[in-house]
C-alpha cells in the first residue's frame, strides 16, 4: 500500500511527511517528524504520555492515525518553550520537583497547558480531573497540581 | 490496510459495501485504534467519516436535537444549549476516558465498538433516542436500544453507517440523568450504568418514565417494568422499591474483575433510584 503524503503544521511551522495508513500520529510525530519530546507510553490511551494538540484538542496521539493530521494544527511539547525561554509551566514543574523520571513529564505539560489556554484560574479539582488520564508512576502527584496551580496563578498575574 | 476519508455519506456507504475484506468506520478511534494495535481486529479498510458534515454537527431540529454520530463528548459538553435540555445524555458520554478521550471519543463509536458497558448508550435509549442510519439501501430510523445485540454484534447491515442520533422534542417537566458505578472516580468502565428520564405533571405526578441499565446484560437494556414502576407515583418509598426490584430483575449480568452477579444486581437499583431522584428533581425545574 502506497504512503500518504500528509500536509500539516507542527507548532506553527508548515511541515510535509509519508506515512503508512495504519502507522498513527505518535509515530510520525517521533519516527517521521523526529520530534521525540512526545513519549510512547501504553499505546492505548491509558497513560497521556504521547498527549499533543490537534486544532487545539488535546487528544492522544497513539489513538489518532498519522493520515487524520492532514490539513490540522499540532502542537507538541517541542513548541512550549520559547528558544531558550521555559514556559512558566515547565519552569514550575521544575521549581516543584514535580518530575522524577520525566517519561510522563511532557504529556502532563502538554495537558496542563491545554487546560490553562481554556481556564486560567482552575480549582484543585479541577486540574486533578482535566489531568485523570495523565499518569505518573513516581510522583504521586501532588507536586504536579502543585506546579500546575502555581504556574496558573503566575500566568494570571503576567 | 487502505485508509479512506469521504466527504459524503454516499461515498462512505460506497466503500464499505465494496469491501470485501474486513471494513471498519473510524470515528474518534479510541477504540478502534486500540484494538488494531492489539490485533483484535486487522481491517482491510478503514473509513474515516468525519469529514462528512452530517457527521459532526450538533442541531437542534423539529423541537429537539439531531447529534452527528462522529461529533466528540468535548463538542458535546461545549453546546450551549444541549447540557441543559439533556443533561443526562451529556454527563454520560462526558464519562467515558479521559479529558484526551473526549477530544476525540463519540457517541456513534461508543455505541457502534459493541461493548455493552457503553456509557453513553443507557442515557441515549432512556431519552427514546432514535439512530439515523444510512446504508446502500437509503436511510432507515432504529431505536437506539435495537442496534447493538450482543458484544460486539450489531443489527446494522453491511455499509450500514449511523450519521446521526435524533433527540426527541422535551415535553415540559421532562428531564433525564445518567449514573455510573466504577471502583474509582475516574477513568474506568462501568460495573452498572443507569439512565433515567421522566415527565412530571404539574402535581408532581410521574407521566412518563424510561429506565435503562448498561453491563449489567449482553446489550444495554431498556428496562420497561422500571419505568412503569414510577408511572403514576411522586417517587415515593413504595414506588421506588418497585423500580429497585424491576432494575435488579432485568439484569443478567456475568462475574468479572470489576464485580460479581449478585452484586451489579444489588448497585443495578441503588442506581436507579438515584437517577430516578436527580432526574425527578431536574423534571420539577424544567
Amino acid at each position: 500500500m502506497a504512503k500518504h503524503h500528509i500536509t500539516a503544521t507542527v507548532n506553527g511551522d508548515p511541515v510535509e511527511f509519508l506515512c503508512e495508513p495504519q502507522e498513527t500520529l505518535l509515530d510520525a510525530l517521533r519516527d517521521q517528524l523526529h520530534l521525540t519530546g512526545t513519549k510512547e507510553g501504553c499505546s492505548t490511551g491509558d497513560c497521556g504520555a504521547c498527549s499533543v494538540t490537534v486544532d487545539d484538542r488535546l487528544v492522544c496521539s497513539c489513538l489518532m492515525l498519522g493520515v487524520e493530521a492532514e490539513g490540522k494544527s499540532i502542537r507538541t511539547i517541542e513548541g512550549m518553550a520559547q528558544g531558550d525561554e521555559l514556559h512558566p509551566l515547565q519552569q514550575k514543574f521544575l521549581e516543584h520537583a514535580a518530575l522524577q523520571c520525566g517519561i510522563c513529564t511532557p504529556g502532563f505539560l502538554v495537558a496542563a497547558k491545554a487546560l490553562l489556554d481554556k481556564q486560567p484560574d482552575p480549582s484543585e479539582t479541577e486540574v486533578r480531573y482535566w489531568l485523570a488520564g495523565n499518569l505518573c508512576r513516581c510522583t504521586g502527584y501532588d507536586k504536579i497540581v502543585r506546579a500546575v496551580l502555581d504556574a496558573a496563578a503566575e500566568l494570571r498575574g503576567a | 490496510m487502505r485508509y479512506e476519508a469521504p466527504s459524503s455519506l454516499e461515498q462512505a456507504v460506497g466503500l464499505l459495501a465494496a469491501a470485501t475484506g474486513d471494513a471498519r468506520v473510524l470515528a474518534g478511534g479510541t477504540d478502534l485504534l486500540v484494538q488494531m494495535r492489539t490485533d483484535i481486529l486487522n481491517p482491510e479498510l478503514v473509513v474515516d467519516i468525519k469529514h462528512i458534515p452530517e457527521l459532526r454537527e450538533i442541531k437542534q431540529e423539529g423541537g429537539g436535537f439531531r447529534i452527528g454520530a462522529a461529533a466528540t463528548g468535548a463538542e458535546l459538553k461545549e453546546h450551549p444549549q444541549l447540557k441543559t435540555v439533556w443533561p443526562g445524555i451529556v454527563e454520560a458520554a462526558n464519562l467515558i476516558g479521559s479529558t484526551q478521550i473526549q477530544g476525540r471519543a463519540t457517541m456513534g463509536g461508543n455505541l457502534c465498538n459493541g461493548s455493552p458497558a457503553a456509557d453513553s448508550v443507557p442515557a441515549l435509549i432512556a431519552a427514546g433516542a432514535k439512530a439515523s442510519v444510512v446504508g446502500p439501501n437509503g436511510r432507515r430510523e432504529i431505536a437506539v436500544e435495537d442496534v447493538m445485540l450482543a458484544p460486539r454484534k450489531l443489527s446494522l447491515g453491511k455499509g450500514e453507517i449511523i450519521a446521526s442520533f435524533i433527540l426527541p422534542a422535551k415535553a415540559k417537566g421532562s428531564a433525564d440523568a445518567y449514573l455510573r458505578f466504577i471502583p474509582r472516580t475516574e477513568m474506568d468502565i462501568a460495573v452498572v450504568g443507569c439512565g433515567v428520564c421522566l415527565s412530571v405533571a404539574a402535581d408532581g405526578t410521574i407521566s412518563r418514565a424510561r429506565v435503562a441499565l448498561g453491563a449489567v446484560a449482553a446489550r444495554p437494556l431498556l428496562v420497561e417494568e422500571a419505568g412503569k414502576a414510577l408511572v403514576g407515583s411522586k417517587l415515593e418509598d413504595a414506588a421506588l422499591n418497585k423500580l429497585d426490584a424491576a432494575a435488579g430483575a432485568a439484569c443478567k449480568p456475568i462475574d468479572d474483575k470489576r464485580g460479581t452477579k449478585e452484586y451489579r444486581i444489588k448497585v443495578a437499583g441503588v442506581l436507579a433510584r438515584r437517577a430516578a431522584a436527580i432526574a425527578y428533581e431536574r423534571a420539577r425545574k424544567a
